[in-house]
């Protein structure tokens, strides 16, 4: 479903994606792992589009989208959340969620019906799988950390994509919440039929939800496999595993 | 349940201020009703600019100028042509939001600051063109003696005109800002990198945002037109824009209704006490100092936190 070949991005004289390659097949969830200025944000920023790849192809359902702009890859289908919040602080939980599906139904530039008619219920059906629903009134700035996290997915599924990237779903979350976002995320990715792409710095959650493992170094990917690959991977062993 | 009895009590509110300004003329003297009907006028203009700047996030810090060119289409149209009048009131929106679309294109283009700085330099040019234009637009000396239809050269009628078109767009803006664009444009206001990752054409809605902000601008233009059948180059002059921005700073930028309240305030500052010193703006100067430290929110926006918890920890979380 999406194909990165040879990826590279630069920032200044800082090679922060140096040949990454990535495979990311229908239906699966596959986890991208390294160590921290590995490059595996900014290999999602290049995949949406929030920044502009200097070499290699990325290559979603069979089309190059590495030119377009975030908001037309967004409407091919692919959704993302962030490691750091990113959500609308000002605007209340079902409001945040609301502008990502109202994008999503191309209903944002209606001027004259009262938002709170529209979608409703879509965006009601997201926030009841995420658990937010008793707090749809609340201003999303206010929500504790955990919440805004799993509201940032939330946004991200109003887009309802056919894959999601998540990029550290769980930091800073209590070792209680992070169990249960990735049992969400899991849950979500079976009942939607998602094609997950997260990466996440604990190694148990990983190997157990992940289906295929890429693991990067220096901005380059140094190999993606099954989780059992990629742990009897010598290399892998060396500059990561092994270094914890 | 609660929700219920707050939006009902809110209905009596409205409905007793809108018998109030209906029978105002009746009882208080002229005077007054000029002041009322200038209220409008600015208050229309002071909503149209926290569009852009408290809904959406702009910093449109020239919006004076969309006001003035609405007024000055009105004026030329009806001094220097035979065209029925109620063309020009049309055509000064019109006109108002078309140099808005061509100054936005541009502007969208930046981000934060560097947007406020390219719109002040354009809306500066235009400024300068009238300004100099002596054969066209009179220049400094403006334009006087607009004819105006019967209906509305008394003072009485351009008040009871200029209250029915506050009203609607009163009506309008707040559909607007309720709609599905209005959401997405708080939504860019809060967020502009996560709505492109939504899937939302930023610079489109930004410039759709002014467009509809300037048109306003540009009618609240024409009705200061039906009400002192004059135009000034100052209409267009920074320092106007300036104060209709202390305005929604002053009531409330993040609230509808805060523009009309900081309108209010400033037009009785300057009409009270700018009768007794020009240092009237002392006065408003001192009170922005104590609403910004106090009252971040404006006055309005205070009261609207005080029914809406967590907007104050949002906005104080933002801030980190």
């Amino acid at each position: 479903m999406l194909q990165v070949e040879a990826l590279h991005k630069s920032f200044e004289d800082f090679m922060a994606v140096n040949g990454a390659n990535l495979t990311v097949g229908k239906g699966e969830i596959v986890a991208v792992i390294g160590p921290n200025g590995a490059g595996k944000t900014t290999l999602f920023n290049l995949i949406t589009g929030a920044l502009k790849r200097d070499k290699g192809k990325i290559i979603f359902k069979s089309e190059d989208i590495s030119e377009l702009p975030p908001y037309e890859i967004c409407m091919k289908g692919i959704s993302r959340s962030y490691q750091i919040v990113n959500i609308f602080p000002r605007l209340t939980v079902f409001e945040n969620a609301q502008v990502a599906v109202l994008s999503h139904q191309r209903r944002s530039s209606n001027l004259f019906r009262p938002a709170k008619t529209i979608a409703v219920k879509e965006t009601r059906n997201i926030l009841e799988s995420m658990g937010l629903l008793e707090k749809e009134k609340s201003i999303a700035g206010s929500l504790s950390h955990g919440d805004q996290k799993i509201l940032e997915i939330a946004v991200a599924l109003g887009n309802e994509p056919e894959l999601l990237i998540l990029d550290e779903p769980t930091a800073g979350m209590s070792p209680e919440e992070t169990q249960a976002t990735m049992d969400l995320v899991r849950r979500l990715a079976r009942m939607r039929g998602l094609t997950i792409l997260f990466c996440e710095h604990d190694m148990d959650i990983v190997f157990s939800i992940a289906q295929s493992i890429m693991v990067m170094r220096h901005g380059q990917t140094i190999i993606q496999g099954t989780p059992e690959e990629v742990r009897g991977n010598k290399e892998v062993q060396e500059a990561y595993l092994g270094g914890e | 349940m609660f929700k219920n009895i707050v939006y009902s009590k809110w209905f009596g509110f409205v409905a007793g201020i809108l018998i109030v300004l209906i029978i105002l003329p009746l009882f208080v003297p002229r005077f007054f009703v000029y002041i009322f009907a200038l209220i409008y006028v600015t208050s229309l203009l002071a909503m149209s600019l926290n569009m852009v700047v408290g809904y959406g996030g702009m910093f449109q810090f020239h919006h004076a100028v969309f006001y003035g060119v609405g007024a000055y289409t009105v004026a030329l149209m009806l001094t220097k042509s035979s065209m029925p009048t109620w063309i020009g009131f049309i055509a000064g929106p019109i006109v108002a939001a078309f140099t808005g679309l061509i100054i936005g294109w541009f502007c969208v283009r930046l981000t934060r600051l560097y947007f406020g700085m390219l719109q002040i330099s354009l809306g500066s040019l235009i400024w300068a063109i009238v300004f100099r234009w002596y054969g066209f637009t009179g220049g400094d000396d403006g334009i006087h003696g607009v004819p105006m239809p019967s209906i509305i050269s008394s003072l009485n009628g351009s008040y009871y005109f200029i209250l029915i078109i506050f009203l609607i767009c009163l009506v309008v803006m707040y559909m607007v800002i309720k709609s599905p664009f209005g959401s997405t444009l708080q939504a860019i206001r809060d967020n502009s990198q996560r709505c492109e990752a939504v899937g939302i054409n930023v610079r489109r809605y930004q410039l759709l945002g002014i467009v509809i902000a300037t048109f306003f601008a540009g009618v609240a233009g024409v009705l200061f037109v039906a009400l002192e059948r004059s135009v000034f180059a100052e209409m267009l002059f920074w320092v106007l824009s300036l104060e209709i921005f202390i305005m929604c700073l002053l009531g409330g930028w993040f609230t509808f209704a805060g523009p009309i309240l900081g309108a209010a305030i400033t037009v009785a500052l300057r009409t009270f006490v700018g009768r007794y010193t020009e240092y009237w703006t002392l006065i408003l100067g001192v009170m922005l100092i104590l609403v910004i430290f106090f009252l971040p929110e404006g006055v309005m926006g205070f009261f609207q936190g005080l029914f809406k918890p967590g907007i104050k920890e949002a906005t104080e979380r933002g801030k980190r």
